[in-house]
C-alpha cells in the first residue's frame, strides 16, 4: 500500500476504510493482502503516516521534514489522511501494513496500542533527546511497561477564554477561586451577557468542562483512576463534580447540544459570551487580527485549596513508531530529529495556536498567547489529555458522551444517569 | 451494515443463483448440445462471480457478525476474540440506556413514514397523473430530494434549524438567550425536525412509485366508471386504489426497510443525540471509528437484522406463494 502513489489521500483512505471493514465485517484478514507490495526497505526514506490534513499543520509538517532531509539525507515520504479519518481508522491502519513513523496523541490511547504490540518501544530515541524534554511530557511518553513509546511535538492548553476588552469594559476581574467565578457569571448574566458561551453538538465539548471540574475538585490522581475505569462512578467525590457543574450550568448558553463549539466560539468572540472554556484552538476561529490580539484565558479556578491549579489539560501530539518499521535505523533518526528543539521551532513558526512540548524549545517568536500557554503548561505539576485520550474511547463515546449530553439537559437525573455509567463502565473495562 | 445490503439482497440473489446450477443437471441431454462450452463458461462466470461474491460480501459477512454478536473482540487480531454468550444481549436489553430508545425511534420513524408522507406521496402522485400542465416540473421538483444524498439532505436541514443562526430560530426570533428552540439538542423536538427532513424526501419517493402504478392502471376501468356515474373520489376509493394493490406493498416494504435503514441522515443532523437514537447509529457508533466493541456491536447489528427478518421474511412468502400460483 505504501508503494502506491495514488492521487488523492482521499481515495487512499476511502480503499483502507473498505478493507478495514471488510475485516471488521467478514472477520477475513484481507488487509494482509496488502502487504504482499512489501519491498525491500530503502534506507533513505522513512515513511509515515499523518493526520495533518489541515493546510497549517500540513505545511508546517512539511517543512520539518524539509529541513531533517537536508541534515540526514534521508527522505520522508508522507501519507497523509483526513484528521477525524486517520484517528477512527487506526486500529486497522496499525494492524495493516503502516507507515514507519506516524501522528499519534500522548496518553492511554498511546499506551493501550504499546500494550497491543502494534508500536515499538522508543528508548534509544529517548537515550538522545530526553534532556530536551521536562518530567510531566517523560511520564507522558512512557507506556504501561515504562519503556518510551512516544515524542511529544506540540501541545496546546485548556483554560477559560475571553476577550480582554469585555473584562475591561465592564471592570470584570479574573476569578482564581470558584466562588469568584460564580460571582462573576452572575454579575456578566445580569449585565446581559451569557457567561459562559457552550456548544456540545459534537458530544466532546463537555468532555472537557468535566475535566477541569473534576481534577480540581477531587485532584489529579483521582481524576486518573476514575479516567482508568478503577474509581467509581457513583463515588460521592463524582457527584460533587456534578453539583458544581448544576451550580454554573444555569450560567452556560441555552440550546448547548444543538449548537456546534464554532458557533459557541463565535458568541464568545462577537463579545455576546463572556468566557468560553475550550482548548486554545478556539483561537483558530478568530479570522480578525484586533480580535486575536484582545482574546485572553486563565485557568479555570480552584475549586479546593488541596489541589489549587496544579493540573492543566494540555492534550500532546507527537509521534509514534509502528510495530515492524521497514526502515528502524531512518525512523529513529526522524524521531530523534523530531524530538530537538529545532524541528519543534520550525513546526511553531507555522502554527501559532499551540506551543513546544520540550522545555528547551526556541520561545522568542511566541505571541503573548503561546507564551501564557507555555508558562502554564510547564508550571503544571500534572497535565492530562482530555477524557478521549485519558480514558478507553469506546468508553468515552459510547458512554461518557451521551451521558453528558443526557446531563446538559437534565442536571437533575445525575444519579440515574451516573448509576448507569458506572454499570456500563464495568462492562467496558472488563472486556480485555 | 451488513444487515442493509441482506435484506435488499436477498430477493434478488436467490431466483439468480438457481437457474446456472440446477437447470443443467436436471436435463443433461437436450441442454448440453444447444450450449457451446464457451456459451457454458459465460454463463457459468456471469452466474458464478456475482455468486461467489453475494456469498462472501453478504451471507458470509451477516453470518460473521451474527458469530461475533456471542463474543468480545476490540478488533486488534483474532487472538483476542473472546467467547462471551449471551452477555452483549442481556447488557443491551437491560445496561444500555440508549438501546430501546433507539428500536422505539426506528418504529416511530416507520409510523411516521407510512402515515404523512406516503399518503402524501400518493396524493401528489394523483395529481400529476391528471397531465396538469408543468407536471414534469412538479414531478421534477418532488423528486429531488429523493435524488439527493441523504448527507446533504441532513446538511442542509441542519443549517435550518441551527438554534443561531438557521432559518427558522432566526425567523421567529428564538435564537436570543432565554427563548432559545433547540430543535437539534432537545430530545422532546429533535426527532420530529429530523422526521420532517425525511417526510420530505419520502414523499418524493412515494410519489414516484404510485405514479408508476397508476400510469398502469387500465384507463378502460376509469371510462367505464365514469359511465357509470361515479364522482371523482368513489372512482379512486372504488376503483384506482384496490388497482394499486401491488404498489401498496411495494411502498410498504420501501417504507419498512427506509424505518430500519435510517442512518445518514441523523448522523450528519447530531450523531444520534439523546432523542434520536437508532439501532444503525448505535452499530456504528460501537464498530466504526476508534470505540471498536466489534462484538457488542455485532449484537445490536443482530438485533437489527432479526427485526428486518421478521419484516421481510413474511413478505418473501407471501411473494412466493403468489408466484406459484400464478
Amino acid at each position: 500500500m505504501p508503494d502506491l502513489h495514488l492521487p488523492s489521500p482521499s481515495r487512499r483512505s476511502l480503499l483502507r476504510g473498505i478493507g478495514g471493514a471488510a475485516v471488521l465485517g467478514a472477520g477475513i484478514p484481507l488487509l494482509s493482502a496488502c502487504g504482499g507490495s512489501g519491498t525491500a526497505a530503502d534506507p533513505k526514506t522513512v515513511t509515515l503516516g499523518s493526520n495533518g490534513s489541515d493546510a497549517v499543520p500540513k505545511k508546517a509538517y512539511a517543512e520539518i521534514y524539509a529541513a531533517f532531509k537536508k541534515q540526514s539525507g534521508i527522505t520522508v515520504d508522507v501519507n497523509t489522511k483526513d484528521h477525524n479519518t486517520f484517528q477512527e481508522q487506526i486500529n486497522a491502519y496499525l494492524q495493516g501494513t503502516p507507515d514507519d513513523v506516524f501522528n499519534w496523541f500522548a496518553g492511554y490511547r498511546m499506551q493501550f496500542f504499546a500494550a497491543k504490540g502494534l508500536a515499538t518501544p522508543l528508548d534509544d530515541v529517548w537515550e538522545k533527546i530526553g534532556g530536551n524534554f521536562p518530567e510531566a511530557m517523560k511520564k507522558l511518553s512512557k507506556g504501561a511497561d515504562g519503556k518510551y513509546y512516544f515524542v511529544p511535538l506540540d501541545t496546546y492548553p485548556w483554560a477559560v477564554f475571553y476577550r480582554r476588552s469585555v473584562f475591561q469594559k465592564h471592570g470584570y476581574t479574573v476569578p482564581t477561586k470558584w466562588d469568584d467565578f460564580v460571582a462573576l457569571c452572575k454579575q456578566m448574566k445580569k449585565d446581559g451577557l451569557v457567561p459562559i458561551a457552550f456548544g456540545d453538538k459534537d458530544a466532546w465539548p463537555a468532555l472537557g468542562t468535566f475535566d477541569q471540574l473534576n481534577f480540581r475538585a477531587n485532584g489529579y490522581d483521582f481524576h486518573v483512576d476514575l479516567m482508568a475505569g478503577k474509581a467509581s462512578w457513583t463515588d460521592a467525590k463524582v457527584r460533587k463534580a456534578f453539583d458544581l457543574w448544576a451550580e454554573i450550568l444555569p450560567y452556560h448558553q441555552d440550546g448547548a447540544v444543538g449548537r456546534t463549539w464554532q458557533d459557541a466560539a463565535q458568541s464568545m468572540l462577537s463579545g455576546k459570551a463572556g468566557m468560553y472554556l475550550l482548548g486554545s484552538f478556539v483561537g483558530q476561529q478568530a479570522t480578525d487580527k484586533t480580535i486575536a490580539d484582545d482574546l485572553d484565558f486563565f485557568p479555570f479556578p480552584e475549586i479546593s485549596p488541596e489541589f489549587g491549579q496544579d493540573t492543566v489539560e494540555a492534550p500532546t501530539d507527537g509521534f509514534m513508531m509502528s510495530k515492524s518499521p521497514k526502515n528502524h535505523a531512518g525512523a529513529v533518526k526522524l524521531l530523534e530529529f523530531l524530538g530537538t528543539p529545532e524541528a519543534e521551532a520550525i513546526y511553531l513558526k507555522a502554527d501559532s495556536s499551540v506551543v513546544a512540548a520540550s522545555s528547551t524549545a526556541d520561545t522568542s517568536s511566541y505571541t503573548a498567547l503561546q507564551k501564557k500557554a507555555y508558562d502554564m503548561i510547564s508550571g503544571a505539576k500534572s497535565l492530562t489529555q482530555f477524557m478521549d485520550r485519558d480514558s478507553r474511547p469506546d468508553f468515552t463515546s459510547t458512554v461518557m458522551q451521551p451521558a453528558l449530553q443526557k446531563f446538559i439537559r437534565d442536571p437533575k437525573g445525575i444519579d440515574s444517569i451516573l448509576t448507569s455509567v458506572e454499570r456500563q463502565k464495568k462492562t467496558i473495562f472488563a472486556s480485555s | 451494515m451488513t444487515t442493509d445490503t441482506e435484506t435488499t439482497e436477498t430477493p434478488k440473489a436467490t431466483p439468480l443463483a438457481s437457474p446456472s446450477g440446477v437447470a443443467p443437471r436436471k436435463r443433461p441431454t437436450g441442454h448440453r448440445r444447444l450450449l457451446t462450452r464457451r456459451d457454458r463458461l459465460t454463463l457459468g462466470l456471469m452466474a458464478g462471480v456475482p455468486t461467489v461474491l453475494h456469498v462472501a460480501l453478504v451471507w458470509l459477512t451477516a453470518l460473521a457478525s451474527i458469530a461475533l454478536a456471542f463474543t468480545t473482540w476490540d478488533g486488534i487480531g483474532f487472538d483476542s476474540i473472546k467467547w462471551v454468550g449471551l452477555d452483549n444481549f442481556r447488557e443491551l436489553f437491560t445496561t444500555n440506556p440508549q438501546f430501546w430508545p433507539a428500536v422505539q425511534h426506528n418504529v416511530i420513524w416507520f409510523v411516521v413514514l407510512i402515515l404523512l408522507p406516503t399518503p402524501f406521496g400518493l396524493f401528489l402522485a394523483v395529481q400529476l397523473d391528471k397531465k396538469i400542465r408543468f407536471s414534469r416540473v412538479y414531478q421534477t421538483a418532488f423528486f429531488l430530494p429523493v435524488v439527493m444524498s441523504m448527507a446533504v439532505i441532513g446538511f442542509v436541514w441542519q443549517l435550518i434549524y441551527n438554534p443561531d443562526t438557521g432559518l427558522i430560530n432566526s425567523m421567529i426570533g428564538a435564537n436570543t438567550s432565554g427563548h432559545y428552540i433547540d430543535w437539534i439538542g432537545d430530545p422532546d423536538l429533535n426527532l420530529w425536525a429530523i422526521l420532517v427532513a425525511a417526510s420530505w424526501r419520502h414523499a418524493g419517493y412515494m410519489m414516484i412509485l404510485y405514479l408508476a402504478g397508476l400510469k398502469s392502471v387500465d384507463p378502460a376501468l376509469r371510462e367505464a366508471s365514469a359511465l357509470d356515474g361515479a364522482g371523482e373520489w368513489q372512482t379512486f376509493k372504488n376503483v384506482i386504489f384496490p388497482t394499486l394493490r401491488p404498489t401498496n406493498t411495494v411502498v410498504l416494504v420501501v417504507t419498512i426497510i427506509e424505518a430500519l435503514r435510517a442512518f445518514d441522515l441523523v448522523f450528519v443532523f447530531n450523531k444520534g443525540a439523546q432523542g434520536t437514537e437508532l439501532l444503525s447509529i448505535l452499530v456504528t457508533n460501537n464498530i466504526i471509528g476508534e470505540s471498536s466493541r466489534i462484538g457488542y456491536g455485532s449484537a445490536i447489528a443482530v438485533v437489527l437484522l432479526v427485526i428486518s427478518l421478521a419484516v421481510i421474511i413474511p413478505y418473501l412468502i407471501a411473494t412466493f406463494r403468489k408466484e406459484r400460483r400464478a
